[in-house]
């Protein structure tokens, strides 16, 4: 599904190199994890996957089953099926989370050649889909994350992955925020958009979210690229050890 | 000074002035006459250059093509036809409507008419001139004169066509609320090349009015434009103006605040692009305190590209003894380039020290993690910086209270923008 291959990133301005030759293969249908210190690059990876501008790709590739992500604009990668699900969503004033939605989802259909939907189609696929996700329809009618709280933030971009249907979702740290109550309601929308032909990147800090969110892989991310890869297992070893035995093993410190 | 009242005098020569109403007429122009025509150097005139509406005659102005369905279309209003100014009978609904009496100066002008024209205007020349406004006052050639009762039945629509290349109107308006009276006033269209127009609103007691207006679309018309509202004890004064395109447009709201527990609130969005000409659009506000616990707010938004400008003078004056004043101005570019410009001015003049008074004024470009964030859902660039615009613009547009006119307004505001692309 993503192949990315010998990434280098470096910010635009500036020479801070953030991506150092990273590697990772994410198959069909599957859920992977990256954990890893704070300033590992796994925001930054994600960004520059989605397309935010800011960053400069020196060298490598990241392909989208089999499509080179990197030349695309980034609504056109969200056409292809990527969603990045953010740490911190954005807040839209004045712009209705259904305007916003259909926009989006119209928008999608139409760059894939699809018939757009009409106003009652959509209406009654949002309202289907956020029963689901147990989203209050009142939610649905605020301005786009305006005054929701953490939870409700980090459920509205579970809606919108369940809107989009994405092939590819990567999400930003969506336990950042959120109490356990919140992170439970989160994790199940997930893993109810888990299936066969769907495959997720979880980036976190902590093993707790991946409780609720199994991963086939874990990655270790630290200096900007994949470490060491296991499975499940690997993240109870790091909740337990912390991440310094990986780090010295690469002859890397923590403190950095 | 001779050079002044020449350039007046030669202003006036070429105008005639409608029928009746001789004795304000006089007494404007002896005001007009005594402040003379402004120039740049005038303190309320630096930013807007006047020269073009002091010129004798109008430059020529194109009027733009009829491609939309006309606003408040499907709407259930009284409408009152203006060709250029000149009234127009057979386009516009009879003059009648419960709860309210219509009449027109270049009709018949009745005794309350007589009573309220020119007073407001004149009023509102001190402590700042207004020229334009005595201007109009001396040579309206016509306007609605509409007195309400009760609740009127409907809203009324002035619709403003623009058909000439060089019309040049003068229209005059007064809108008078007894107590407890209401009306919707919905304003819609260019008028002409060159539009003068002034419109007084008298609010009684517990009277509530709502004003929504459309400006544009014709890129290369000039318009000044005044409103003088004076609201009585508990009475409500909502006035809204969306302007699109526009080489001029200097629209002036002088409210006067006179009794206890009063709510006024004018507010305005202007969208220039200066591709498809020039444009011009300057808010000049100034709402006077003198009652108890009143409330005003001001919010008005530009959205400006490739070389528009936008100005904004607002000021509020609380008086001695207005006090628990609720004064609030917020006026906000969002320049779509490094080409456009805003100028603003904000001003605070309190006399009164149990009050609450705030103002701001910002000017900042779109926001680029929004823009990302729509962009990452599959929204076209071009489509993403539409919705942030109407989120720009979202604190200006919730102040028309009724939801069908705000999505009416919503959607014209879409229109443009779609056809404003880079």
């Amino acid at each position: 599904m993503l192949e990315i291959n010998n990434l280098h990133v470096k910010l635009e301005e500036g020479e801070k190199v953030i991506l150092k030759g990273m590697n990772l293969t994410v198959e069909t249908g599957k859920v992977h994890a990256i954990m890893g210190p704070n300033g590992s690059g796994k925001s930054t990876m994600s960004y520059v996957l989605a397309g935010r501008p800011g960053y400069t790709v020196t060298a490598g590739s990241a392909k989208l089953q089999g499509q080179e992500l990197l030349d695309m604009e980034p609504e056109a990668r969200a056409s292809a099926g990527l969603f990045l699900a953010f740490q911190y969503p954005v807040e839209i004033p004045g712009v209705g989370n259904m305007t916003f939605l259909r926009t989006a989802l119209n928008a999608q259909r139409k760059a894939r050649g699809d018939d757009e939907l009409s106003a009652g189609e959509f209406l009654k696929l949002v309202r289907d889909k956020a029963k689901s996700l147990k989203i209050d329809a009142e939610m649905l009618k605020r301005p786009v994350n305006v005054g929701f709280s953490g939870g409700e933030k980090k459920r509205n971009e579970i809606l919108q992955m369940a809107m989009l249907e994405p092939k590819m979702c990567i999400l930003d740290e969506t336990d950042s925020g959120l109490d356990v109550d919140a992170m439970r309601l989160v994790s199940e929308g997930v893993n109810a958009l888990r299936s066969e032909g769907r495959s997720f990147l979880v980036i976190t800090h902590y093993q707790r979210l991946l409780d609720h969110i199994q991963p086939d892989v874990v990655h270790i991310m630290a200096d900007g690229r994949i470490l060491h890869t296991g499975g499940p297992d690997l993240a109870l070893e790091v909740e337990k050890n912390g991440y310094a035995e990986i780090l010295a093993a690469h002859g890397l410190t923590e403190a950095k | 000074m001779a050079a002044k009242e020449e350039m007046v005098a030669a202003r006036l020569a070429g105008l005639t002035a409608g029928p009746g109403l001789s004795g304000p007429r006089a007494a404007a122009r002896a005001r007009l006459a005594a402040m003379g025509l402004p120039g740049r150097r005038d303190e309320y005139w630096r930013w807007t250059d006047p020269a073009a509406l002091n010129a004798v005659t109008p430059a020529p102005a194109t009027a733009a093509a009829e491609d939309e369905a006309p606003l408040f279309d499907a709407l259930d209003r009284l409408k009152i036809v203006f060709v250029d100014g000149v009234f127009d009978a057979a386009a516009s609904d009879d003059l009648a409507l419960s709860g309210v009496e219509i009449a027109r100066i270049a009709d018949k002008i009745p005794g309350w008419a007589e009573a309220l024209y020119g007073t407001l205007e004149a009023a509102g020349q001190d402590p700042v001139k207004r020229p334009f406004a005595a201007l109009n006052t001396a040579q309206a050639t016509d306007g609605v004169l509409i007195r309400v009762t009760a609740a009127a039945a409907k809203p009324i629509n002035l619709i403003y066509v623009h058909k000439s290349e060089l019309s040049d109107p003068i229209l005059h308006h007064l809108v008078q609320l007894e107590p407890g009276a209401e009306l919707t006033l919905l304003e819609t269209g260019p008028a002409g090349a060159r539009f003068n127009k002034v419109m007084e609103v008298d609010l009684a007691a517990g009277a509530r009015f709502h004003h929504i207006r459309a400006q544009g679309p014709d890129s290369e018309r000039r318009a000044v434009t005044h409103v003088f509202a004076r609201v009585a004890e508990k009475a409500l004064f909502k006035s809204f103006t969306v302007t699109v395109n526009g080489a001029l447009t200097r629209n002036e709201a002088v409210i006067d605040i006179i009794g206890n527990d009063a709510v006024a609130h004018v507010a305005g969005a202007a969208l220039g692009d200066g591709a498809t000409g020039a444009f011009l659009h300057d808010d000049t506000v100034f709402v006077t305190h003198a009652g108890l616990r009143c409330e005003s707010r001001q919010v008005f938004k530009k959205v400006l590209k490739h070389g528009a400008i936008g100005t904004f003078q607002g000021k509020i004056l609380v008086k001695p003894g207005a006090q628990k004043t609720d004064g609030y101005q917020i006026s906000q570019s969002l320049l779509l380039d490094d080409d456009s410009q805003f100028l603003a001015k904000p001003e605070l003049e309190i006399y009164a020290d149990d009050v609450k008074c705030s103002h701001g004024s910002t000017t900042g470009a779109i926001d680029e993690t929004a823009l990302f964030y729509l962009r990452s859902r599959g929204v076209p660039e071009e489509e993403a910086k539409g919705l942030l615009v109407l989120s720009f613009l979202a604190d200006a547009i919730d102040e028309i209270e009724d939801a069908g006119l705000k999505e009416e307004i919503v959607a014209r505001l879409e229109t443009w923008l779609s056809r404003h692309r880079d």
